[in-house]
C-alpha cells in the first residue's frame, strides 16, 4: 500500500517559489490499477517523480507498506519494489536492449526470457534484442522497450508516466492488452498510470483527477468518465484565471 | 614453445582475449625477445634480417585465418620500437590480433612503440584488432605510441578495432591509411583515460581511388584530470565518400579537444565529420537508478556501453 500525506512540491520560478502539488493525501491500496488524469501542468507527472524519488517534496511524506521512503533516494526506492516508465525513454549509446532488460530484471536472465517481456509489448523480440538503445530506435520503439523493463523487474508498485505519448493508432491497441493483461495478472502489486487516453481510464479500478496540484476527484470510472468526458477540462479556463 | 610467466599470462589474457597457444599463425613477444613463434602453410612469419622486428607474408586468396602478434612487457624500464609489415595477398580474408599489455611494478618508465604497416593486396580483407593495456603500481610510466600504416590496392577492405581502456599512462598513435579506387576503410577506436593519463590520436586517411570510402569513428571517455587530443583528417583526392566521428564523454576535471577535419581535392569527394562532447546525461542515471542501480553502477553501465 502506498501513502501520501500532506505531500507539498515547489519549484523556484524568477525566484518566486511556485506550488505544484498541494498539501495532497492520497492512499493507494494494494491489488489496485490507478489512472491519474488531469490537464497538462496539473503535477500528474510531478507526483509520480516525487513518488519515484526523482524529485523531492518541501513537505509530507510517502509510506510503502507503513515504511517511511520519504528520506531514499532513487535506488533505495526501485529495492523496495517501486518502478517507473518515463513518459520521454532515455536513449543510451551503446547500451542494447537486452542489457537494459538484464538491468531491470537484476539477474542475469536468458535471451529467451529477455524475448518474452519484448513479445509482449508486441516487439518481435529477434528483431529488437541486440539492437542499441540510441537514436535509431523511433520513439514508439522506444516506449515499449519501456514498458517492457518494468515487465522485467516485476515490482509492487509500477508507475506509468503518459505511456500512450507517442505511440501510434495501431501500437495503441496492444498498449491497452498489456495493460489489461497487467490488470488482470496484478494480485497484490499495484499499478498507477498518468493518462489522457479515455481507453485506459475504462479499464481503471480507480480514476483519480488532479488539478492544479489537488485532487479534486476520485471515484471508479462509471462515475468519474462521464463528467470528464462531458466537460472540455476539469477545470475551466475561467476558473483558472480567478 | 611459448615460455611465458604469470604476468604475461595475464597481459596475454587481457589484450588478445588468449588463454593458450592460438591456433594459426602467431608471434609473441615478451620483454624485448621471442617467446613464441608459429607460421602456417598460408602464413609465414619472419624476422627482419636486421632483427627490428617481424615481416608476416599472407599467401594470395588465404581464408579465414588468423594471425596473433601478441606483445606484452613486464620488466621495468624496458624500450623498444619494433617494425612489424604485413603483406596481405589479393583475394586473402584474415583476421589479424595485435595488442600491448605492459606491466611496470618499477620506478622507470616501460615504452613499446609498435610500428605497423599493411600492404593489402587487391580484393583483400583484413579485420585488425589492437588492444593496449596497462597495469602495475609502479612510478614508472607506461607508454605505448602505436603507428599504423595502410596501403590498401583496389577493392580492399581493411576494419580496424582500437581499444585502449586501462592502465596506459601515455599514448601517442598515429594513423595513416592510402586507399586505391574502390577500397574501404573502417576504423573503431576506443579509448578511456584516467588518472593523469594523456593520450593523442592522429589520423590522415587518403581516398586517392575513385569510390575509395572511409569510416573513422572513435568513442572515448575522460576522468580524473586526463587529456585527450582526437586529430582525425579525412582527405578526398577521388570522387570518394568519407564520414568521421569523434564521440566523447568528458568526466571529473578531464580534458577533451577534438579536431576531426576534411580536405576534399576533388568536386565529387563527399566528406562529413561530426564531433561531440558532453558528460553523461542526468536523465540516463536517473534511469538505471530506477531500476535498483546505484550512481556509480548506472556511471558504469553507461561507459561500459558507451565503449563497447
Amino acid at each position: 500500500m502506498l501513502e501520501i500525506r500532506n505531500l507539498s512540491f515547489a519549484v523556484n520560478e524568477d525566484e518566486v517559489q511556485k506550488e505544484i502539488i498541494h498539501d495532497l493525501n492520497l492512499t493507494i491500496e494494494d491489488g489496485k490499477f490507478t489512472v491519474i488524469t488531469g490537464p497538462n501542468g496539473s503535477g500528474k507527472s510531478t507526483l509520480a517523480r516525487l513518488i519515484m524519488g526523482i524529485e523531492k517534496p518541501i513537505s509530507g511524506s510517502i509510506l510503502l507498506d507503513g515504511e517511511d521512503i520519504t528520506g531514499l533516494d532513487i535506488t533505495e526506492r526501485a529495492k523496495k519494489g517501486i518502478s517507473f516508465a518515463f513518459q520521454q525513454p532515455v536513449r543510451f549509446k551503446g547500451i542494447r536492449v537486452k542489457d537494459l532488460l538484464r538491468l531491470a530484471a537484476g539477474k542475469r536472465i536468458s535471451v529467451s526470457e529477455a524475448c518474452s517481456y519484448l513479445s509482449e509489448v508486441g516487439l518481435c523480440a529477434r528483431d529488437y534484442i541486440d539492437r542499441e538503445i540510441n537514436s535509431s530506435l523511433s520513439g514508439g520503439e522506444l516506449k515499449r522497450i519501456e514498458i517492457a523493463t518494468l515487465l522485467a523487474r516485476h515490482t509492487r508498485l509500477s508507475l506509468f508516466d503518459e505511456p500512450e505519448a507517442g505511440i501510434d493508432l495501431w501500437s495503441f491497441q496492444n498498449l491497452i492488452r498489456i495493460f489489461e493483461k497487467m490488470r488482470s495478472e496484478i494480485r497484490d502489486s499495484s499499478i498507477v498510470i498518468i493518462s489522457h487516453q479515455e481507453r485506459i481510464l475504462q479499464i481503471a479500478d480507480e480514476i483519480l483527477v488532479l488539478a492544479e496540484g489537488r485532487i479534486s476527484e476520485r471515484g471508479v470510472p462509471e462515475e468519474i468518465l462521464p463528467r470528464l468526458i462531458g466537460q472540455t477540462a476539469p477545470v475551466s479556463a475561467c476558473q483558472k484565471l480567478q | 614453445m611459448v615460455q611465458l610467466d604469470a604476468i604475461q599470462k595475464r597481459l596475454i589474457e587481457e589484450i588478445a582475449d588468449l588463454h593458450s597457444v592460438p591456433e594459426g599463425a602467431y608471434n609473441f613477444r615478451a620483454n624485448g625477445q621471442l617467446a613464441g613463434r608459429s607460421s602456417t602453410a598460408n602464413i609465414e612469419i619472419v624476422s627482419k634480417s636486421d632483427g627490428s622486428g617481424i615481416d608476416i607474408h599472407v599467401k594470395p586468396g588465404t581464408k579465414n585465418e588468423s594471425v596473433h602478434i601478441p606483445v606484452v612487457l613486464s620488466q621495468s624500464g624496458l624500450k623498444e620500437t619494433v617494425y612489424n609489415d604485413f603483406y596481405i595477398g589479393e583475394d586473402a580474408d584474415v583476421v589479424i590480433v595485435a595488442g600491448c599489455g605492459i606491466d611496470n611494478c618499477g620506478s622507470q618508465d616501460s615504452e613499446h612503440d609498435g610500428v605497423h604497416r599493411f600492404f593489402v593486396g587487391k580484393n583483400a580483407k583484413i579485420k585488425y584488432v589492437e588492444k593496449h593495456y596497462g597495469s602495475g603500481d609502479g612510478r614508472g610510466q607506461r607508454i605505448l605510441n602505436p603507428v599504423t600504416e595502410v596501403y590498401q590496392e583496389e577493392g580492399s577492405c581493411v576494419e580496424m578495432e582500437m581499444e585502449q581502456i586501462k592502465g596506459v599512462d601515455s599514448t601517442e598513435r598515429t594513423t595513416l591509411a592510402e586507399l586505391k579506387a574502390g577500397a574501404r576503410l573502417v576504423v573503431k577506436e576506443r579509448l578511456m583515460t584516467h588518472g593523469s593519463q594523456n593520450a593523442v590520436s592522429t589520423y590522415q586517411v587518403n581516398l586517392n581511388g575513385d569510390n575509395s570510402t572511409a569510416d573513422v569513428v572513435s568513442r572515448s571517455v575522460a576522468r580524473d584530470q586526463s587529456r585527450q587530443t582526437f586529430n582525425a583528417r579525412i582527405t578526398g583526392n577521388a570522387p570518394c565518400s568519407g564520414h568521421t566521428e569523434c564521440d566523447s564523454i568528458i568526466m571529473d576535471q578531464g580534458k577533451i579537444l577534438a579536431i576531426p577535419s576534411l580536405e576534399a581535392n576533388n568536386v565529387d569527394a563527399m566528406l562529413v565529420h561530426e564531433a561531440a562532447i558532453g558528460k553523461i546525461a542526468g536523465d540516463q542515471i536517473i534511469k538505471l537508478m530506477t531500476l535498483g542501480l546505484t550512481e556509480q553502477q548506472a556511471e558504469e553501465q553507461i561507459i561500459n556501453g558507451f565503449l563497447r
